[in-house]
């Protein structure tokens, strides 16, 4: 029974892209949104009972479909793995996924490829929760590139966009590399233990040398990188706002760009053996939690800002592996797919209500037009920013104590500097649509209006959730999803810093102080001295320049990668299209000079001898003339014949008898 | 003296497809035009015939005209295979000929000649014979490769094929004949003892052997033997483009390993080197140059060049230092996967060029298949598919392919050709990916509406549901696939 329930979750959705994809033009495309929002339910409702079962029970198992390879000593089957952390996974999967879908009902109204849309999203939901619930390696790869081909295709759902193909594009190939790293990965584990199933990979884990283990840990690290938008493979994060916002809080914020830190957690075993790897993961969050911070700071589309800030929090949770904080990690995930969808689909909603306007600096005023849209963006903001007691407080505040607390003071201060910015960019924005003065294009300003229930209740509700989703998590480090996923996020062998009270209080007041100060900063420079922002740009402009253009990562990795391999590929095109026809002409030439020599030996001496023989064969001629139809394919087929009759007379000559 | 029955028996299905061949080109000036379609369907059905004889006589390893010919497991592969690829190309081009107005029915004799010099070939086990058989295979393909003989592009392709043909096959030729004068024969097994006593630094061996290497690189269209492929590639009919791409570059991958494993099986120092030389640099030009294309067969025509450079990692496998028996042989069954599937995508693809049709030609410009989604629905989702699956994604069998073969890499300490392998593959995400692009994200022009059209016949919806069906279930469910290719690359153990 259970096991069944456990097969259902990603088989609903894949009813629905069957039936949608196959049916989806006989049908109107409302019902095809309703198929595609229900399955999702659906499939939360299944991940539901699952989770009671684990909260009751507590036991994990394995649930195998079917033997998918066999051969040789590769034995692989499409099997499930539901453990607290598959768990965790299937609802934020599900149950965010559910309230996306529910809003771009709404949202995608009236658009041309609504059923595609919808298609592609329930493809995508399958390919997630397939990645979430593989029980071996090749199963999470599989969803591992299911989810990279959808995010393709949704990035570049606009068909009129040239710039939304070349993301989609981008996205895609700079993902393949990532991808390229954890195919190797899969294959060194593979070698290692003859197996790809993570519970027989992990019991005997202690089998690896340190040396191998690091090999596999950082070509797993590669993977993660490209799916979760680390340095150096961030950039195509910021690209992929082209496609459809409900797309970008699904797949760029809340799931799919989550899969790397996921990723990280599942082999925790195989990262704890190799310390080297997993400070590694730890320096390259923290980095890369500071540096799209800084490029979050001058950003004008509203989108892009809130991809910058993706990328950083996914800093905040590779940081939070690095140090060996696990469950923190896991439990940023959460809060972050709560407040970060919120922020994205009140984006969207934002961007519905001023005519698709996406540059920050042609809104301002909206408070008052959108007041619901407004809450709960506040809500959002508020939540990212580190105010207490909303949900990115306290996953926040439990990375950066754990960064303190395991001695690792560089990444502590990267942390607290990245709150800082991320509260200050998070106000602004905030500030820039919200309040002061409208600076909406007067066309566009008499048509604001609010959205409608279907966007706005899951906006609520994902509201809701980021205000308590928190809760989760108190006590710190002792809060009911610690307890949740101890047996399968805790480090192996890690010592327990015993953190006194005073140390962890002391730690909150300065994580609110940095929340605070960057609201504070943001307030000034936005709202209190309008004028100021401006200036300070213009005083420094080299500074703002660079991160303006994003520090010319693009450019370079142009430069570096992109521009070489085609000049390379247009050099080999024309050596292969140029070289080949001069040896044919050359040979032509040949053929020419040679047949010159031989028509005159034909001439003067070959005909010679056969007109006297064609005189004779005249005679005969005619009684052939029925059979010379002029069809060189007829002389084939005589010839044929005449082949067959040869060999047999042969035949018979030489062995004395017949064959036929 | 006679030929024995059993030696005939043995080859019984290269006497049928032969005997069909001639009964087809006989048959052909006394059939009225409006019945030429029985032809197909005969030729087909000796196809059919013989499918049913070769699978049941897989688990045999029989030996006939005096050691000449081989019939084993491998052979039988490969032959399935073939028998698969020219009945889809057969039946592809019932339509497709009449769409390009060449509907002559010796075309299909010359599939059923050129299907019976690849059979020679893949169970040749003397050298001469499979010289044959590569004659055999390739004169018709030249003729075919001009089929549209109104068309300069045709006559042009089947000219450089012809000339570059022949000028490998005079290589090859040479490499025979230096061999046979350190053997005293032409026979594999005769030649590997004679390679074996003459040691690892024999001149006389290594250059034949070179010779080999390049007449059969000439052949599987490896770097830098390539250049004749795109040229051929494009300016032949797109059926017959099929038929060389995939028929022809699976036997000849077939006869080359047979050759490089039975007969220089004991000197894998000596071929291992230029073999990996050759496969890095295949799928480096292959995918690279692939890049900037914008002529969909001139990109199919690379992208067959890059998965032979994939295929050719397999032999890497099989011929590095220290592989054991196991791994090398996987190496070898690897192959043979990576053929097969390639051969199920690649047809797959260049279906749909053949049958999209814009005015009287094919639509082979990358911008004919501009918002083709919102055209030709089905035929767009086809394409994708295939593009995934050249790609290399999963679940698709272009996955399975890879997988299998970087994994034997990486089990033979390769794992550094894995990761050549796997980035180039990324690489090509973008070429093939830019077909789906250009399918599903750009909007057609007001023209392309009328302009284009799909020449959906039956025959050719039987094509695509067989190619898209290979490289679908073969990526859910590939385990037979496996078992059988692991069951016939036994031999080399």
């Amino acid at each position: 029974m259970s096991d069944l329930l456990v097969i259902l979750i990603p088989v609903f959705p894949l009813l629905a892209v069957l039936l949608n994809g196959l049916l989806g033009h006989r049908y109107s495309p409302a019902l095809a949104g309703q198929i595609g929002c229900g399955s999702v339910g659906l499939s939360f409702l299944c991940s539901l009972v699952v989770l009671g079962e684990m909260v009751s029970t507590g036991t994990t198992r394995e649930v195998i479909a079917y033997t998918w390879i066999f051969g040789g000593d590769l034995n692989v089957n499409l099997g499930f793995l539901i453990d607290p952390l598959t768990t965790v996974m299937l609802l934020v999967v599900t149950g965010v996924g559910f309230l996306i879908h529910v809003y771009s009902v709404g949202y995608m109204h009236g658009e041309e490829g609504y059923t595609r849309f919808f298609t592609y999203m329930n493809l995508f939901t399958v390919s997630m929760l397939l990645l979430v619930m593989g029980n071996n390696y090749l199963v999470l790869f599989i969803g591992w590139e299911g989810v990279g081909l959808c995010s393709y295709l949704l990035i570049g759902y606009y068909f009129d966009r040239i710039s939304a193909a070349k993301a989609a594009t981008k996205a895609f190939v700079v993902n393949r590399i990532g991808d390229a790293g954890f195919l190797l990965a899969i294959f060194l584990v593979f070698v290692n233990f003859k197996s790809l199933d993570y519970t027989i990979v992990f019991s005997q884990v202690d089998q690896l040398s340190t040396e191998m283990a690091t090999a596999i840990a950082f070509c797993l690290l590669i993977g993660a990188i490209g799916k979760s938008a680390q340095i150096p493979l961030y950039i195509w994060l910021p690209d992929a706002m082209e496609g459809p916002t409900p797309v970008s809080a699904l797949i760029h914020a809340a799931t799919m760009v989550t899969a790397g830190v996921y990723m990280v957690v599942r082999n925790h075993v195989l990262f704890d053996m190799a310390p080297v790897a997993l400070i590694t993961v730890g320096w390259i969050g923290g980095v890369t939690a500071l540096f799209a911070a800084t490029i979050g700071l001058v950003q004008n589309d509203i989108k892009r800002v809130l991809a910058y800030s993706t990328v950083s929090q996914l800093g905040y949770m590779f940081l939070a592996c690095g140090v060996g904080a696990y469950i923190a990690a896991i439990f940023h995930l959460v809060t972050h797919a709560f407040f970060k969808a919120l922020l994205f689909l009140s984006a969207g909603s934002v961007i519905h209500a001023v005519g698709g306007e996406q540059d920050i600096r042609k809104m301002g005023g909206l408070w008052s037009k959108i007041p619901r849209t407004h809450g709960v963006f506040l809500v959002g903001t508020l939540a990212i920013a580190g105010i207490p007691p909303l949900a990115g407080f306290w996953s926040k505040d439990e990375i950066m104590a754990h960064a303190f607390v395991n001695g690792e003071y560089g990444l502590y201060l990267m942390a607290a500097i990245g709150a800082l910015l991320t509260a200050f960019y998070m106000f602004r924005l905030t500030y820039l649509i919200f309040y002061g003065q409208s600076r909406v294009d007067p066309k566009v300003e008499h048509h604001i209006h609010e959205s409608p229930p279907m966007m706005t209740v899951p906006l609520i509700v994902l509201a809701f959730l980021a205000i308590v989703g928190g809760f989760l998590g108190v006590p710190p480090e002792h809060g009911w999803i610690h307890g949740f996923l101890a047996g399968v996020a805790t480090p192996a062998g890690a010592e327990v810093h015993e953190v006194s009270f005073g140390l962890l209080v002391g730690l909150m007041g300065i994580a609110i102080l940095i929340a605070v100060s960057g609201w504070g900063v943001a307030h000034y420079l936005y709202s209190a001295r309008p004028r100021a922002a401006e200036d300070w740009a213009a005083r420094a402009p080299g500074a703002y320049g660079t991160l303006l253009n994003k520090y010319y990562v693009d450019e370079l990795y142009d430069w570096m990668f992109v521009e070489p391999c085609k000049r390379l590929g247009r050099i080999w095109d024309w050596v292969d299209s140029n070289i080949i026809d001069r040896m044919v002409r050359a040979v032509g030439r040949m053929v020419d000079l040679g047949s010159a020599g031989s028509t005159w030996f034909e001439k003067h001496v070959i005909y010679g001898a056969a007109n006297v023989i064609g005189f004779g064969n005249h005679l005969v001629a005619w009684s052939w003339r029925k059979l010379q139809s002029g069809m060189v394919h007829h002389y084939a087929a005589m010839i044929v014949v005449g082949l067959f009759l040869l060999v047999h007379f042969l035949l018979i000559w030489l062995t004395g008898k017949s064959v036929l | 003296m006679t030929i024995p029955l059993a030696d005939l028996v043995t080859i019984l299905p290269e006497m049928i497809v032969v005997f069909a061949a001639c009964v087809l080109l006989v048959l052909d000036p006394i059939t009225p035009p409006s019945k030429k379609d029985w032809l197909a369907w005969m030729s087909l059905g000796a196809l059919v015939v013989c499918f049913f004889i070769t699978g049941a006589t897989m688990n045999d390893r029989v030996f006939a005209f005096s050691d000449l010919v081989v019939v084993d497991a491998y052979a039988s592969f490969w032959k399935l295979l073939l028998y698969l690829v020219s009945g889809l190309t057969i039946l592809l081009s019932m339509t497709y000929l009449k769409e390009e107005g060449i509907d002559l029915a010796e075309f299909y004799g010359l599939i059923l000649l050129s299907l019976t010099g690849m059979m020679v070939m893949v169970s040749g086990a003397d050298l001469l014979v499979i010289y044959l058989g590569i004659e055999l295979m390739s004169i018709p393909l030249y003729i075919m490769a001009g089929f549209k003989r109104f068309e300069a592009r045709s006559i042009e392709a089947s000219a450089k094929y012809f000339i570059l043909g022949s000028f490998s096959s005079g290589i090859l030729l040479y490499g025979i004949s230096l061999l046979y004068g350190a053997a005293g024969s032409t026979r594999l097994a005769d030649i590997a003892v004679a390679v074996d006593a003459r040691g690892l630094e024999d001149p006389l061996v290594l250059i034949a052997m070179m010779l080999l290497i390049v007449g059969f690189g000439f052949k599987v269209a490896a770097v830098p033997f390539h250049m004749w492929t795109p040229d051929v590639y494009q300016g032949a009919p797109t059926s017959v483009t099929i038929f060389m791409a995939v028929a022809s570059k699976a036997a000849s991958f077939g006869a080359f390993l047979r050759v490089l494993l039975e007969a220089f099986g004991g000197v894998k120092p000596n071929w291992n080197g230029p073999i990996l030389v050759i496969c890095i640099g295949t799928l480096v030009l292959g995918n690279i140059v692939a890049v900037v294309q914008t002529n969909i067969k001139r990109m199919l025509a690379y992208s067959s060049i890059a998965h032979a450079g994939y295929a050719l990692v397999g032999l890497v496998v099989v011929g590095w230092a220290g592989t054991e028996g196991a791994v090398a042989s996987r190496g070898v069954s690897s192959v043979m996967l990576y053929l097969a599937i390639y051969s199920f995508m690649t047809l797959g693809a260049f279906s749909i060029v053949a049958i999209l049709r814009r005015g009287g030609l094919e639509g082979e410009e990358l911008e004919d298949f501009t918002g083709l989604s919102k055209r030709h629905k089905g035929a767009a989702f086809l394409m994708l598919l295939f593009m995934v699956s050249l790609a290399g994604i999963p679940p698709t069998a272009g996955f399975i392919a890879k997988l299998y073969l970087f994994m034997a890499a990486v089990d033979a300490g390769l794992a550094w050709l894995a990761v050549v392998g796997l980035v180039f593959a990324a690489v090509s995400a973008f070429f093939y990916l830019r077909v789906v692009m250009v399918m599903y994200m750009r909007e057609p022009s007001a023209t392309q509406e009328i302009e284009t059209r799909l020449a959906l016949t039956p025959t050719t919806t039987v094509v695509l549901a067989c190619a898209v069906a290979g490289v679908v279930l073969l990526g859910i469910y590939p385990s037979p696939l496996i078992s059988v290719t692991t069951f016939a690359a036994i031999p080399f153990r």
